[in-house]
């Protein structure tokens, strides 16, 4: 019943939907009332910190005594979900909700579970969804929203503050040319800076994408047609690059997502991008390392605005679900406060929520140096920016196109213009007709 | 029954009954999805996507792109590469065990190491063995004083190939070692010996006993090790995921990363097309050779 009077409410406008949302998320019971016998399957991936699964499956277990709807949670390695995901849009069957990664659901619009109410209720409640959240979350071909934004695993500059300090720098540069300086006297005091070349689907894109951006650099146009890396701020990003590489630690060409957390804690690097999970482990195992170390988002070059990318999770609902109401709750509820809040604080920032209510979550100032990873998600632009997300966009990413564009430059000792001539001819095949 | 027996008393009938079972299973298993493979390689299909026909699109663009280009000859240098390592490694390590020497039973078991134990595994110990910051080569080379830095073994195009090629190699040894073992027990002493007493050289026995008895098991070993290491995916997959920049991408991880990874499905699958000329010629010579075996 409820169902059918909360459409016909939609239905008279938007201000009197959001005064029922918001009355509707403020209850303790259901908002969407679960199929009677429903029980539900989630794929997931699996935690990068314990703290993750332990707060997800004691969530899950709440609600399944508030609903008594069974959920079955796998968790599989991250970077398997998008082709299980695929596995089941293609075949209409498997998992009901999946927590896929950046624009997976953009892949199969169709295929998916008009969401809207969950978004735009969670996102009045709680003090609205970031602009890359939405881009991510909503539909611009279906009109509405086919994914609800989870959060993303920010990735900040993390660094070592006496070395930092030795090299004639008290605070952490915040643009790139003064970025440059600091990689150059840090190499000359044998400390060189490492940043992945490798094919690290995390380290190795995040911080190429940066580097594109910041100079005002993207693959492609607004129009998600005309390919536009070959122009003259992408050619600047990559001379850039080769500058920096120079003042690299050796081997940053076969990085994967790993090295660099390894090589850093060893203290043969002195500064990386990587998620808090660096910190993390070193207050763990080596508390003098962790004491050193401090975070910074990532310098603003010359567009003037962060332009920072972070591996993006959100959750979606396949058509094939026998039990839709029961998956939109159970989003509902995961990504409520009283579920959230305790489950990105236990996970100690390694995920930032897509919400901005969560900013104000103890978790980003009890230790000020996780203060940087709170505003991540507002800094990021989506992948494929300045096109939309979508099928093109998800194959430049996987197929490390800006990635190894740089890689091209710098390890492989090609010019900027052969390096980006090289990235535009795939993307031209990539974002063809 | 009894009726039909006269029905079954027939051979073309009795023979095609008897083969039906192997025909579902090489047709259901094999053929069938190979079709539905080659097929997808003529459409625009991209995962969310089933596609329309293309025609010969895909193969058109590929040949043109460098990347396909790159590792079509980072695949042929790796299989011509390891061949002859793992082919002359193989042997002489067999021609080693099949002396009689104390503990020689143990030793044969060892060597087997590489080959039982799962790729994913050993490729994981050899990506630490490369590693650029903690690989032990480069940690036993410096403090020995050879060398002043790290080796920056997958991080540079070639050296990267060639370690690959090493790990193969590695892997790739036991099976020549076994295949040969087992040749060389078949080969009579009597002409060993026949040849010793008049006088030959260790060399002459070789060369113009052992060799040659060995020649047709060489040609089956070489060219099923071809098949193995042309399509290899897990070692290349797990130590440097083709990189640096498509360095070192072979055909099997290139379709991977751009019909899996990247979702366009029809593309991988004509990636995956190149190599079947070349298979099925190695395929052919396989029947060929077994064919030729008395």
């Amino acid at each position: 019943m409820r169902k059918i009077r909360r459409r016909t409410v939609l239905g008279w406008g938007l201000g009197m939907a959001a005064g029922t949302a918001l009355a509707q998320a403020g209850r303790s019971e259901p908002v969407f009332k679960p199929e009677k016998d429903a029980s539900l399957r989630l794929l997931r991936w699996s935690g990068f910190v314990k703290s993750d699964e332990e707060l997800w499956n004691a969530n899950t277990k709440k609600f399944t005594e508030a609903t008594s709807v069974p959920v079955a949670v796998e968790y599989i390695t991250w970077e398997d979900v998008r082709p299980k995901a695929a596995l089941a849009a293609n075949l209409g069957t498997g998992p009901d909700i999946i927590m896929g990664w950046y624009d997976d659901p953009h892949i199969y619009p169709q295929k998916l579970v008009d969401v809207s109410d969950v978004a735009e209720g969670l996102g009045k409640q709680l003090g609205g969804w970031y602009d890359v959240a939405r881009t991510y979350g909503y539909s611009e071909r279906m009109k509405h929203w086919i994914a609800v934004p989870v959060g993303g695993t920010v990735e900040c500059l993390t660094y070592r503050t006496s070395w930092v300090k030795e090299a004639g720098f008290d605070q952490f540069p915040k643009d790139p040319a003064a970025l440059l300086k600091l990689a150059k006297a840090l190499k000359a005091k044998e400390h060189p800076v490492g940043f992945a070349l490798g094919h690290a689907v995390g380290d190795g894109n995040n911080w190429t994408h940066w580097l594109l951006w910041t100079f005002g650099g993207k693959a492609v146009e607004k129009d998600n047609k005309t390919i536009a890396i070959a122009q003259k701020p992408a050619l600047d990003a990559l001379e850039y690059a080769k500058e920096l590489y120079p003042q690299m630690a050796p081997g940053v060409g076969s990085w994967l997502d790993p090295n660099n957390n390894r090589a850093f804690l060893a203290g043969e690097v002195s500064v990386t991008n990587n998620g808090i999970s660096i910190y993390y482990s070193a207050k763990k195992d080596f508390p003098r390392i962790a004491e050193d170390i401090n975070h910074s988002p990532f310098p603003i070059g010359p567009v003037g605005r962060p332009t920072e990318l972070a591996n993006f999770t959100q959750a979606f609902i396949f058509k094939h679900c026998r039990f839709p109401n029961a998956a939109k709750e159970y989003i509902r509820f995961m990504l409520s406060a009283d579920q959230a809040g305790p489950w990105v604080d236990a996970m100690n920032g390694y995920v930032t929520p897509a919400l901005k209510k969560y900013q104000e979550l103890p978790v980003w100032t009890k230790d000020p140096k996780a203060t940087p990873f709170r505003d991540g998600i507002a800094r990021m632009l989506h992948n494929g920016y300045a096109g939309a997300p979508g099928q093109q966009a998800a194959a430049a990413l996987a197929e490390f196109i800006v990635l190894d564009m740089f890689a091209d430059a710098t390890v492989n000792g090609m010019s900027a213009k052969d390096a980006a001539a090289r990235a535009e001819n795939r993307l031209r095949r990539i974002y063809r007709g | 029954m009894a009726r039909l027996s006269p029905v079954l008393d027939r051979t073309p009938v009795l023979a095609t009954l008897l083969l039906l079972p192997a025909a579902v299973l090489v047709g259901g298993l094999l053929a069938f999805p190979l079709t539905l493979g080659v097929l997808l390689g003529f459409k625009d299909a991209t995962i969310g996507d089933p596609g329309s026909f293309i025609g010969l699109e895909n193969y058109r663009y590929l040949i043109t792109d460098p990347v396909l280009r790159l590792t079509a000859l980072n695949t042929g240098l790796y299989t011509l590469v390891t061949l002859v390592f793992k082919l002359a490694l193989g042997l002489a390590l067999a021609l080693l065990l099949n002396q009689r020497f104390a503990g020689y039973r143990f030793w044969r078991s060892v060597l087997l190491l590489p080959y039982v134990v799962p790729t994913v595994l050993s490729a994981f110990a050899w990506w630490w063995i490369f590693d650029p910051q903690f690989s032990f080569i480069s940690w036993a080379l410096v403090k020995a004083g050879l060398l002043h830095h790290n080796l920056d073994f997958l991080g540079t195009p070639w050296l990267a190939r060639g370690s690959l090629m090493v790990a193969n190699v590695w892997r790739g040894i036991p099976f020549f070692t076994v295949g040969y073992l087992a040749g060389l027990q078949a080969i009579p002493k009597e002409l060993h010996e026949a040849a010793q007493i008049d006088g030959a050289s260790a060399g002459q026995i070789f060369w113009q006993i052992t060799w040659v008895l060995l020649l047709p098991l060489t040609t089956i070993l070489t060219i099923f090790s071809a098949i193995f290491t042309f399509t290899d995916f897990q070692l290349v997959w797990t130590i440097t995921r083709g990189g640096p920049a498509n360095a070192t991408h072979l055909f099997v991880t290139l379709a991977y990363q751009r019909a899996i990874a990247g979702g366009a499905m029809g593309e991988g699958a004509a990636i995956a097309g190149f190599t079947l000329p070349f298979l099925a010629v190695l395929a052919w010579a396989a029947l060929d050779a077994l064919r030729r075996q008395p």
